[in-house]
């Protein structure tokens, strides 16, 4: 008896778990964004916490919620699993992660790529990327600074079975760096200004060896965006506003977004430095228009492709479509999981915003 | 009959033992199967042939590149690992226990510093492990050595010090100096708590060894882990985390049943 009362209210929890999740909500004025902690994405930041996000949802009669996560991997993951509209995300990432994973996802705003903010610091003095033939590296394996390895390897007539790869937590790259065994790193900033700056180090190779390949975007989801223009109206209105202040040298904001990055004013001059933020939307247009963006994003399919990132579906490097502006589409043109836009730019720099 | 007061027969044992599990899994399938609808490259709720598709090219396909199989070599460095570090905790923890626990001028010295170490987290002080031993296998057995042996120590001690006063007392007054009071009478009663507290830290164990393996790391179950989260590939994932499971409770089991041979007579409290 008791048992069979036990099994009907397991039965019902078990079913009402069902619907909680089947039946979500979809016409929406509410839209959730997330960012993570990197030099070229402070401006989310400021323009959250002085409400011109806010400001400029209220214009189109939206709200967004813009929130910060502290694990770049999972806030690229919680973008993926759905429970966010848009996340911060370089380039490589979007493609492995929400594109192969059959999200359609839209970068709506190319904020800046990397100029130096990627690199690989070797100990000893005047060392150079051949001298890492049968040495280990240490990495976070997949990510932005693999792809930059590789390139680097490519460009120095190597492979990566020339090497040791060696995984390591993003968090403890500099405490790594001081141990014996290890002999070379590939990171990002900040840390690699902090390794770099270590006497009898040597920066091998950076990004801007690689200028406009690892790129930092703004990535929509694309079913979303086209049921609601207004969000990325909108959230391209925020961006530009807060991008002239910068242009402008604005000393609160560059303040604020020092401080909160968690560094000093002149360390983040330093990191906006080696990111080629393009602060007026004419830059970033051209930069989504050039012929050079196919390019580089063929690069990263392949690097993405040969090192399995892109899933045990995919048989070739453009097992993913990716869309251009003006609708060139280059890999699977039935399979658009990854799109670059220029309409929201094209407002921007149309003043239409 | 009061709630308390009706126990399940053996059939209904089972069947209350298999509810949860299965809904658990029929609750997990139909929101991969809702997912997988929408969006069949859904990388979050793999549907079980994705997991299985995964699986087979972890286990039972050799790897490109090294020439191995990659879920054997995770799980025996993982295990290695394991093992080694339980070796040396169990040791060093059942050392301490017997000293702490039955000499009290050792006690009254590093007891209190024993309860303060074991309040450390040593994810806190990775930097410094690092600097210590290395970035190495040691620094990764020595994560989970700092993380488990003051639990035990502490643990076992206060053993020590439950023992009854009377067979302390008989003992010396059958002749038994400190040295064979500690050999004959504490650590044996020690041995069989050895047991049962080393089941209880399978857990932490486990969870020390996936942070270490995240620290720098070319090979071990955690490191995978750690490794294809980064593109959300729950199809490897999952599977891994039901082998490591599978895995604890085969521990978990052995030792159970090490108990049971070895100390039958201690069956009646910590079984």
């Amino acid at each position: 008896m008791l048992v069979r009362r036990f099994t009907i209210a397991l039965t019902l929890l078990c079913f009402s778990l069902f619907n909680t999740t089947a039946f979500a909500a979809d016409s929406k004025k509410q839209f959730n964004i997330c960012w993570t902690i990197y030099a070229g994405w402070m401006p989310w930041d400021y323009a959250q916490a002085k409400g011109i996000v806010a400001k400029w949802a209220k214009k189109y009669g939206i709200t967004i919620k813009v929130t910060q996560l502290n694990d770049y991997a999972e806030s690229i993951n919680q973008y993926t699993a759905g429970q966010f509209d848009g996340c911060s995300m370089a380039n490589l990432d979007a493609l492995v992660v929400p594109a192969a994973g059959g999200v359609d996802s839209t970068a709506l705003i190319v904020g800046d790529y990397s100029n130096g903010n990627d690199g690989i610091v070797i100990k000893g003095a005047n060392k150079q990327i051949k001298d890492l033939k049968g040495q280990s590296v240490h990495l976070v394996q997949y990510s932005v600074s693999h792809y930059l390895l590789a390139r680097a390897l490519e460009q120095a007539g190597l492979t990566q079975k020339d090497l040791k790869l060696v995984n390591v937590s993003d968090a403890d790259v500099v405490a790594a760096f001081s141990t014996p065994s290890v002999k070379a790193m590939a990171t990002w900033n900040p840390q690699l200004s902090e390794l770099a700056a270590l006497p009898n180090t040597s920066k091998a190779f950076t990004s801007s060896q690689i200028p406009g390949e690892i790129i930092d975007l703004m990535v929509v989801n694309t079913d979303t965006l086209r049921k609601n223009p207004s969000l990325g109206k909108a959230l391209t209105g925020a961006w530009f506003e807060v991008m002239a202040l910068m242009k402008a040298k604005d000393k609160e904001a560059l303040q604020y977004m020092a401080k909160h990055s968690g560094t000093t004013l002149d360390s983040y001059m330093q990191q906006i430095s080696t990111t080629a933020l393009f602060y007026e939307p004419a830059a970033s247009l051209a930069f989504v228009r050039d012929a050079k963006l196919p390019t580089v994003m063929q690069k990263v399919s392949s690097f993405s492709f040969e090192n399995g990132l892109l899933g045990p579906a995919a048989k070739s490097a453009t097992a993913i479509g990716i869309e251009y502006p003006n609708g060139v589409v280059i890999g699977n043109s039935k399979n658009i999981k990854l799109r670059f836009t220029d309409t929201y730019l094209q407002m921007a720099v149309d003043g239409k915003l | 009959m009061r709630l308390i007061n009706q126990h399940p027969s053996r059939g209904t044992r089972w069947m209350l033992a298999a509810i949860p599990m299965i809904l658990i899994i029929v609750v997990y399938l139909v929101n991969s199967h809702l997912r997988l609808v929408e969006n069949p490259e859904d990388k979050l709720l793999p549907s079980v042939s994705q997991m299985w598709e995964a699986l087979k090219l972890m286990a039972f396909t050799e790897d490109p590149s090294t020439g191995t199989f990659l879920m054997l070599d995770d799980t025996l460095s993982s295990l290695k690992r394991l093992g080694m570090s339980l070796a040396i905790v169990a040791s060093l923890g059942l050392t301490l226990g017997i000293l702490l626990g039955s000499i009290p001028l050792l006690r009254a010295s590093l007891s209190p510093l024993v309860a303060i170490i074991s309040m450390v987290p040593p994810l806190a002080i990775l930097p410094i492990l690092f600097i210590v031993f290395g970035l190495d296998e040691l620094s990764k057995v020595m994560l989970i050595v700092i993380g488990l042996t003051p639990m035990l120590a502490r643990d076992l001690e206060q053993r020590a010090r439950e023992l009854p006063k009377e067979i302390i007392i008989k003992a010396q007054t059958l002749g038994a100096n400190s040295w064979t009071l500690m050999i004959r009478v504490v650590l044996p009663q020690l041995l069989a708590r050895l047991m049962t507290s080393l089941r209880l830290l399978m857990g932490s164990a486990w969870l020390f060894l996936i942070s270490a393996e995240a620290i720098s790391s070319t090979e071990g179950l955690g490191y995978r882990i750690f490794l294809v989260r980064r593109y959300l590939a729950m199809d490897v994932i999952l599977p891994y985390v039901l082998w490591i499971t599978l895995l604890a409770w085969l521990t978990d089991y052995a030792l159970k049943k090490l108990h049971q041979v070895c100390f039958p007579w201690a069956e009646g409290a910590d079984a």
